[in-house]
C-alpha cells in the first residue's frame, strides 16, 4: 500500500513548500482555480470514470453550494462553517431527486437531465431577485477561522488543496472496499452486481449524490475565495468544461482530475488572451479549441493524459494482512436430503412464444442436479426464472421452503443462492482476489462513509480472507493477486465458482461452467464440483458437455422445446428413447 | 387572460412547436440510426438563418469557407483511411475527391451567386445547400470513426462538436444578430388572432416534411435501410448496408431540417450565433417527451412545449427557460416510471 500512498504524500508535502516559496500571487492564485476545478473534476471521475454515468451540471451543483452560502451568509449573518452544510444539504436533495428520476432508465437519460437541470437552474439564478439576477451577490465575506483570514492568498491555497487531498484519498479509499468495487461494477452491466446482492440503483444515486457533493464544496470555496457569486461560472458551458477537464485528465484517474484541471485551466486563460489577439477581435474563440480537443482526445487517448502515466507505474500486490482476521458469519445450512430448491410449474412466454412450459423438479441437499436438453430447449431461461433475473409468466419456486417467486435477483442472492454467468461477467482490472470478495458483498455492512474514513478495515480483511480461503478451496490459490483480465477462460470460470461460494450458499446454480474447457480443466472442474458436494453443497449444473454431466450429476432434468422431457438418474436418461429422439433425431 | 388572448397565445405556442418539432424529429432520426445524441442540431438553425442573412447583404457567407475546410479535412481523412485500408492509392484518391466534389461545387455556386443580389428563394435554395452539405462532412470527421463506442462517448462527442460549431459561428458571422425578412408579408384575420403569412409557411412546410418523411422511411428503400440500420447494425452490414453512408444520409438529413427550421424562424426572431443551442434543446426536450424513438410522440412533445413556452413567457416571462427546461424532470419521472425496472446493457 505504502507505494500507493506515495503520490499523496508528495502532494501533502508539496503543498506547504509551495506556500512557502516566494512565487508571484498570480500563481497562487492560479493554482486556488486549480485546486476548486479539480475537486470538481474528482466527483466525475467517480461518477464518469468508474460508474460510467455522466452529469453535464455539475457547475449547477457548485452553483449551489455558492449561492447557498453567498445568500444566507449576506441575509442572515450566519458562519460560512453553517452555511457550508446547508448547501450541502440543499446539493444532496436536489441530487436525489434528480438521480432517482433519471437512474432507472439507460445511461444517456442522466446526462441529458443534467443538461435541462443545470439551464434551467442557471436561468433561475439569473433572474431572481433575490438573487441579485445576472449580476449576482456581492460582498461575501472571506473565510476566517480563529480571527484570521484563510480566506485569501496562500492559506487559502493551502485550505483549498488540503480539501482536495483529503476528498482525493476519501475516494482512492472508497474505490478499495467493498461498496467501492460495487461501484466498480456498474460500468459494466448491472447482471451480475445485482446477482452478488448489490442493488445497483443505490449505488448509482449514492455516486450521483457524492460527486454533487464534491461540487458543493468548490462552490462554497469558490465563492468565498471570489466574494462574489453570478451565474456565469455556473452555466452549462462551465459543466461541459469540467467535464471536459476530466476526460482530458483520464476519467477513470483520481489524479487524472487534477491534471486535466491545471491544463484546461492554463490553457483556457493562455487562449482567451492568445485567440482574440489572433483572430483581431474579442470573443471567446477558445470553445473551438476545446471543442476539436474533446473529440480528439476521446478519439485518439480515450483514457486521457495519466493512463499515460498510469501505464508506467508499477502496481504492487496487496499486502496480506488478513491471516488473524474473524471469519465472516456463516448461514445455517440445510440438513442432508432436505429438499433446497422446489420448482413448481414455472412459465415464461414472450410474446405468443412460450419459452419454459410449466416446468417442475426438485433439489434436495447435497444433491447435483444437471439440466440438459438441445440448444434453444429453454435452460438458460429455466435458469434466470429460478435466479430471478427474469419475471416468470406464473408458476412458483421455493427455496429452503421460502417462496422467493416475486423476489428480485439481489435479495434471492441475499438468501443464499448463488451463480456463475454462461458468459462470465467480472471487473476485468480488479484482481481475482477482489473480484471473488464481490461475492461476500452481502455478508459485509460498511458503506460509503466508512469506507472513505478506513474504519472498515476489520471487515474489509474478513472479506479478503474469505476470498482467499474460497479462492484455495477450488485450487486457485496461486492467482490471488492476477488480474483478473489475464486469466484464461478455465481459470476465469473457477474464478466465478469462488465469487459464487463467497456468497455462502446453500445452493449453487452454474451455467454451463465447462464452456470453453480443455479437457485437463474439465477433469479440476469435475473434481471440484464432487468436493463441494462432499462438503454438503447442492448444485444445479447447466450444461452441454455430457461426460460431465454423466459423471457428476446425481439426477438429471432433460428439456426440450421449454417442456420438460424425462427426468430421473444419469443411467436412466441413457436409456431413454425420448432423449436420444430428442438430441439425435429419431430413424423413420 | 381573456380568450383572444388566450388564442393569440395558442398560435404563438403551436408556431414554435412546429419548429421544435421538427428539431425534435432530427433528433429522433439521428439517435436511433447512429445512436448519437446530437447536441448540435440547433447550431444547423443558426447557421441556416445567419447565411441567408449575410447573402442577403451581399457578401459571401463565412460558412462557404467553413465548408471548404471541412471538405478538405474530411476529404484528406477519407484519402488517408481508404489508402491505408486498401493499400490503393488511386482508388483512396477518388474516394477523397468524391467527398469533395460536391461541397466545392456548392461552395464555388455561393462564391458565385452571393454578390448578385438574387431573389429572396434562390438565396434561400442556397443557404439551404450549405448547411445540408455541413451534415455529412460533420459525421465524417467527428463519428465516424467512434460509430462502435457508447452512446455516452458518442453523447461527450457531441458536445465537444457543439462547442466547436458554436465558436466557429461566432468567427465567421461576428456576435452581431441578424433578422431576416418574411418570405410572405400576406396577414390574415382569424377571429382574434391575426395570421401573418410567415406562420402559414411555418405550418405548411412543418407539415410537407413530415410527411415527406413518413412517406421516405415507410415507401422507399433508402429509408428501410436506414430503419434496419437504426434496429440491428450488424444484421444491416450482413444486408449490404453501410452503416458509414446510413450515418453520413442521416446527418444530411438533420442538417437539412436544421437549416430549414433556421430559415423558418429566420423572420420572426433576431438570430444570433449562438441561439440555435437553446432552440435545439427545446427540440430536444421534445424527443425525450417521446423517449428519443417516436416521431408522432416528437410531434405531440414539440406543440406541448411550444405552447408551455408561450404560456410561460405570458405569466412569467423572465423564468421561461426556467419552466420549459424544469419539465423535462417530470417528464423523464413518468417514462421512468412507465418503463419500470432499468435496462441491461447500456
Amino acid at each position: 500500500m505504502s507505494n500507493k500512498n506515495l503520490p499523496i504524500l508528495l502532494l501533502a508535502l508539496a503543498v506547504p513548500v509551495i506556500a512557502l516559496l516566494p512565487l508571484p500571487d498570480f500563481w497562487i492564485a492560479q493554482l486556488n482555480y486549480i485546486g476548486l476545478y479539480a475537486l470538481v473534476s474528482l466527483g466525475l471521475v467517480l461518477l464518469t470514470g468508474v460508474g460510467g454515468l455522466t452529469s453535464f451540471g455539475q457547475a449547477a451543483f457548485v452553483g449551489i453550494g455558492a449561492y447557498t452560502t453567498a445568500w444566507l451568509t449576506l441575509n442572515t449573518g450566519m458562519s460560512p462553517w453553517l452555511t457550508l452544510f446547508v448547501g450541502l444539504a440543499f446539493t444532496a436533495v436536489s441530487a436525489v431527486i434528480v438521480g432517482l428520476i433519471t437512474l432507472r432508465m439507460s445511461g444517456h437519460y442522466l446526462p441529458l437531465a443534467t443538461i435541462a437541470w443545470g439551464l434551467s437552474l442557471y436561468y433561475l439564478m439569473g433572474n431572481l431577485d433575490a438573487l441579485g439576477k445576472y449580476d449576482g451577490l456581492l460582498g461575501l465575506k472571506s473565510l476566517s477561522a480563529f480571527e484570521v483570514d484563510i480566506g485569501q492568498g496562500r492559506l487559502f491555497f493551502v485550505l483549498c488543496w488540503a480539501i482536495l487531498i483529503a476528498g482525493a484519498v476519501a475516494l482512492i479509499n472508497l474505490l478499495d472496499s467493498r461498496p467501492g468495487r460495487a461501484i466498480r461494477s456498474l460500468k459494466g452491466g448491472t447482471q451480475m452486481a445485482e446477482a452478488m446482492g448489490i442493488s445497483t440503483f443505490r449505488y448509482k444515486v449514492t455516486i450521483f449524490v457524492i460527486a454533487a457533493l464534491f461540487a458543493s464544496v468548490a462552490g462554497w470555496l469558490l465563492a468565498h475565495f471570489q466574494r462574489t457569486v453570478n451565474p456565469s461560472a455556473f452555466g452549462l458551458k462551465m459543466g461541459i468544461e469540467y467535464l471536459f477537464m476530466t476526460v482530458v485528465g483520464g476519467v477513470g484517474y483520481v489524479w487524472g482530475a487534477i491534471v486535466g484541471a491545471g491544463l484546461v485551466k492554463l490553457l483556457d486563460d493562455y487562449l482567451q488572451v492568445a485567440l482574440p489577439a489572433l483572430i483581431g477581435t474579442s470573443g471567446s474563440y477558445e470553445v473551438i479549441v476545446f471543442g476539436v480537443a474533446l473529440v480528439l482526445v476521446l478519439k485518439y487517448l480515450p483514457d486521457g493524459l495519466w493512463s499515460v502515466v498510469a501505464r508506467k507505474l508499477p502496481s504492487p500486490p496487496r499486502k496480506v494482512d488478513w491471516q488473524n482476521a474473524p471469519d465472516l458469519p456463516a448461514r445455517s445450512k440445510p440438513a442432508p436430503g432436505d429438499l433446497v430448491l422446489q420448482v413448481d410449474k414455472i412459465r415464461k412466454q414472450f410474446g405468443g412464444l412460450t419459452a419454459v412450459n410449466d416446468i417442475s423438479f426438485n433439489i434436495a441437499a447435497g444433491q447435483i442436479v444437471g439440466l440438459i436438453g438441445p440448444n434453444g430447449a429453454g435452460k438458460s431461461t429455466t435458469f434466470n426464472l429460478i435466479t430471478g433475473v427474469l419475471s416468470k409468466t406464473s408458476g412458483q419456486v421455493l427455496f429452503r421452503g421460502n417462496d422467493i417467486s416475486a423476489l428480485p435477483s439481489r435479495d434471492i442472492s441475499r438468501q443464499g443462492m448463488a451463480r456463475t454467468f454462461q458468459h462470465v461477467k467480472m471487473i476485468a482490472d480488479m484482481t481475482v482476489l477482489e473480484n471473488v470478495a464481490m461475492g461476500a458483498y452481502t455478508r459485509g455492512n460498511r458503506g460509503v462513509v466508512s469506507s472513505m474514513l478506513r474504519t472498515n478495515q476489520a471487515e474489509e480483511q474478513s472479506l479478503m480472507k474469505e476470498a482467499q480461503r474460497q479462492l484455495e478451496r477450488i485450487g486457485m490459490g496461486a492467482y490471488l493477486h492476477e488480474q483478473a483480465g489475464n486469466l484464461a477462460m478455465g481459470p476465469q470460470r473457477l474464478m466465478e465458482i469462488a465469487r459464487a461460494l463467497c456468497c455462502d450458499p446453500a445452493l449453487l446454480l452454474l451455467d454451463e461452467p465447462a464452456a470453453g474447457l480443455r479437457h485437463k480443466e474439465k477433469q479440476a472442474l469435475a473434481t471440484v464440483l464432487r468436493q463441494l458436494q462432499g462438503e454438503g453443497m447442492s448444485i444445479l449444473l447447466v450444461e452441454h458437455d455430457m461426460d460431465l454431466v454423466m459423471n457428476v450429476c446425481d439426477h438429471l432434468v432433460v428439456m426440450e422445446f421449454g417442456t420438460l422431457l424425462t427426468q430421473g438418474t444419469p443411467a436412466e436418461i441413457q436409456a431413454s428413447p425420448a432423449v436420444r429422439a430428442a438430441y439425435l433425431g429419431t430413424e423413420h | 387572460m381573456d380568450f383572444s388572448i388566450a388564442s393569440i397565445l395558442l398560435l404563438d405556442g403551436v408556431t414554435n412547436g412546429a419548429i421544435y418539432a421538427l428539431l425534435g424529429l432530427a433528433t429522433v432520426l439521428v439517435f436511433t440510426v447512429t445512436r448519437v445524441i446530437f447536441i448540435p442540431q440547433g447550431e444547423f438553425v443558426a447557421y441556416g438563418a445567419l447565411t441567408l442573412a449575410m447573402m442577403q447583404t451581399g457578401k459571401t457567407p463565412g460558412t462557404v469557407w467553413l465548408l471548404l475546410i471541412l471538405a478538405i479535412v474530411a476529404s484528406l481523412m477519407e484519402f488517408v483511411e481508404r489508402w491505408r485500408h486498401h493499400g490503393n492509392a488511386v482508388r483512396a484518391f477518388k474516394s477523397g475527391l468524391k467527398t469533395l466534389a460536391f461541397p466545392l461545387l456548392i461552395a464555388a455556386v455561393s462564391i458565385w451567386a452571393a454578390p448578385q443580389q438574387f431573389p429572396l428563394w434562390v438565396q434561400a435554395a442556397l443557404s439551404i445547400a450549405i448547411v445540408t452539405a455541413f451534415g455529412p462532412l460533420v459525421y465524417r470527421v467527428a463519428y465516424q470513426s467512434l460509430e462502435a463506442a457508447t452512446p455516452l462517448v458518442l453523447l461527450i462527442v457531441s458536445v465537444g462538436v457543439h462547442f466547436a460549431m458554436t465558436g466557429l459561428g461566432l468567427l465567421f458571422f461576428g456576435a452581431e444578430g441578424f433578422r431576416n425578412p418574411s418570405f410572405w408579408e400576406e396577414r390574415f384575420a382569424l377571429g382574434p388572432v391575426t395570421l401573418s403569412g410567415q406562420t402559414v409557411i411555418i405550418f405548411a412546410v412543418s407539415l410537407a416534411l413530415i410527411v415527406l418523411m413518413w412517406l421516405y422511411f415507410e415507401k422507399s428503400l433508402r429509408g428501410k435501410a436506414l430503419r434496419a440500420t437504426a434496429v440491428n447494425r450488424t444484421g444491416a452490414r450482413l444486408m449490404g448496408i453501410s452503416t458509414h453512408a446510413s450515418g453520413q444520409l442521416t446527418f444530411l438529413l438533420a442538417a437539412l431540417i436544421g437549416a430549414l427550421s433556421g430559415l423558418l424562424i429566420g423572420p420572426t426572431t433576431t438570430v444570433f450565433y449562438d441561439s440555435g443551442f437553446l432552440i435545439g434543446l427545446k427540440g430536444f426536450v421534445a424527443a425525450v417527451v417521446a423517449g428519443l424513438s417516436s416521431y408522432p410522440g416528437a410531434l405531440v412533445g414539440a406543440l406541448f412545449v411550444g405552447i408551455v413556452e408561450a404560456f410561460g413567457a405570458f405569466w412569467a416571462s423572465a423564468f421561461k427557460e426556467v419552466i420549459v427546461f424544469t419539465l423535462v424532470l417530470p417528464i423523464l419521472l413518468v417514462r421512468s416510471l412507465r418503463s419500470g425496472h432499468s435496462d441491461e446493457e447500456h
